[in-house]
């Protein structure tokens, strides 16, 4: 059955669309550093406000794709729940979930290999992700330090301690969007209509980000809670010393909002009624 | 198995949307073998109840057999008995009718050969189409597609909601006879629902009327649409008591009621000539007679109460 999810969301013109929203981002990146890098890299060092001497080559396909994943992270659950939010819904406006349950398929099945297919749309959209992001980049720029700001300071990491931390934060992004694709998939099992899934994902997401990132003393108390405030835990790769405790607990409250999500979602779905 | 072996068994099955009772307090039994028509109008509860019978509406209250099976509890075993319809049949139309029946065949359990696909396709006339994405298909062929789909792997019951609808007359007729061929050649136990008797006394040989969720009858086709039971209802324009000359004559043991300008008699459809030349022996101008079944008339008599509340009439 898995095998038939997958064919189903790879034979829709609609899931190469996140393929090629990324390949467009990445490259577009890609392209403005290549022509404008050095302004670019000027000007953010001004904004910081101190005097700097640095040496050697800054802009490098390291540099070029943290500058990807930062911009590109917060796109991607939009990406993942324009296929993960028609799952169930879609097909349930399209009436092809009707003939679907009319299978000895149970629900519980219908729904885990839904989500599995999910799973492995949003770890194929991450593994491109890094094809075009990091694989690209370090061809087109070559491999260097990378440089990055944490608050007031500026990390170095050497070339060689970085294609790891680059590795373990495409795995980590993995995990978050597994649970972005495991809240589509819940709101999908709720709806008869593949927009409302949609858009009640984005709309959480923006909000619960809205939370995280704000600094109010109301939000502070709820931000350890919200799996938007976690799911940027991949950056902490690119600190040094790498805070492998915060880490693990952003990781384990994402795996808990996805075991939360996809069991609510068998929940509804079992007990639903099929009128569509 | 014997004919008379139940293949479906439904006991007070009752379904309620908040106040609104969808299907209440239904009994009914299929045997193997039989094209079982499920006749009500449109809002009647047909469609409920055969949602409860595959498992896709649970029920408020009651309980429903099929093959000896409680569907509540082994609803996965039941469903590889069952080939369904459900109103339209909604496919993948990205996919061709191939890649439809391959996909639904996997999730119907068992190895289902190539072979069997073909002959399905050859079963509803699909046959040098199947290559052609769905999207291309007309109405009737999606229908076919859709028997098709709930043929492929061999089940002993095929349930069929509303199958014509939306066809053109011969897309109608050629569903008629797919399903007749079904039942008689394939041996399939065939639930058929729809709104029109006349489709249902074609196909079926026993039947269920279902109105406001609650059963009307049940039975043979054959003995419920009894000749026996015809109603002849006459239109006329005389100045004289023709209702009370009719009393007088041979006729007045058939007479069920009358006015000044009608007559309404219960016969065998064989008297209706030789009451036809009586009336105009005895003087009755006759402006209209028309012979209808008394369930028929039953039937469209619901029809008319809807009609008139949705202000149609």
């Amino acid at each position: 059955m898995l095998k038939l999810e997958l064919y189903k969301i790879f034979s829709r013109p609609r899931t190469y669309i996140s393929f090629a929203v990324i390949t467009a981002f990445s490259l577009s990146i890609e392209l403005a550093m290549l022509s404008g890098g050095d302004e670019y890299i000027g000007l953010a060092l001004k904004m910081t406000g101190g005097q700097f001497d640095i040496g050697g080559k800054i802009i490098n396909g390291y540099l070029i794709t943290y500058l990807i994943l930062q911009s590109l992270l917060i796109q991607v659950p939009l990406l993942i729940a324009l296929v993960a939010g028609d799952v169930i819904a879609g097909e349930a406006n399209k009436g092809t979930l009707r003939l679907l349950l009319t299978k000895p398929v149970s629900r519980t099945q219908i729904v885990l290999y839904k989500f599995a297919s999910c799973v492995i749309y949003s770890v194929s959209l991450i593994v491109w992700l890094a094809i075009i992001g990091l694989g690209l980049s370090v061809l087109i720029f070559g491999a260097g330090d990378l440089i990055n700001l944490k608050g007031n300071m500026f990390v170095v990491l050497l070339k060689d301690d970085v294609l790891w931390r680059y590795a373990a934060a495409f795995v980590f992004a993995a995990i978050a969007m597994t649970c972005v694709a495991a809240l589509s998939v819940l709101f999908s099992a709720l709806s008869d209509n593949a927009i409302g899934p949609i858009i009640s994902t984005m709309a959480v997401i923006i909000v619960m980000m809205l939370f995280s990132n704000m600094n109010l003393p109301l939000f502070n108390i709820v931000k350890p809670y919200l799996f938007t405030t976690h799911m940027i835990g991949w950056k902490g790769f690119f600190e040094d010393p790498v805070p492998y405790s915060s880490i693990y607990k952003s990781a384990g409250v994402l795996i808990l909002y996805i075991i939360g999500f996809v069991s609510t979602a068998l929940f509804v779905f079992n007990r639903k009624d099929i009128k569509s | 198995m014997e004919q008379s072996e139940q293949i479906v068994s439904v006991e007070g099955l009752s379904k309620s949307f908040g106040n609104f009772v969808a299907v209440d307090d239904l009994s009914f039994t299929i045997n193997k073998g039989d094209v079982y028509g499920f006749l009500g109008q449109n809002g009647a509860g047909k469609s409920t109840t055969i949602r409860m019978l595959l498992g896709l509406i649970h029920p408020t209250k009651g309980e429903i057999k099929i093959a000896g099976l409680d569907i509540k509890n082994n609803k996965t075993a039941v469903l590889k008995k069952i080939g369904a319809v459900v109103e339209r049949p909604d496919l993948y139309t990205y996919l061709s009718a191939w890649d439809n029946i391959s996909m639904f065949a996997k999730l119907s359990g068992g190895n289902i050969s190539k072979d069997r696909i073909k002959e399905v396709l050859e079963i509803v006339g699909l046959t040098g189409r199947e290559h052609s994405k769905v999207k291309a298909y007309s109405q009737g062929m999606k229908q076919r597609l859709g028997i098709a789909i709930a043929l492929v792997h061999d089940p002993d019951l095929l349930i069929l909601d509303e199958p014509t609808n939306g066809l053109d007359p011969q897309g109608i007729a050629e569903m008629r006879a797919l399903i007749l061929r079904l039942g008689r050649e394939e041996g399939k136990t065939i639930i058929i629902s729809s709104h029109l008797l006349h489709e249902i006394e074609l196909i079926a040989n026993r039947m269920l009327i279902i109105h406001k969720g609650k059963k009307v009858v049940e039975g043979e086709v054959k003995e419920l649409l009894n000749p026996d039971d015809m109603l002849v209802d006459v239109s006329y324009s005389n100045d004289k008591d023709v209702v009370q000359l009719i009393k007088n004559s041979e006729w007045g043991t058939f007479l069920e009621s009358g006015t000044k300008t009608t007559l309404r008699f219960k016969m065998h459809l064989d008297k209706v000539p030789a009451l036809t030349k009586g009336l105009v022996t005895a003087g009755v101008n006759i402006s209209e007679i028309k012979s209808t079944h008394s369930l028929e008339a039953y039937f469209l008599s619901l029809t008319n109460q809807l009609d008139a509340k949705a202000g149609v009439i």
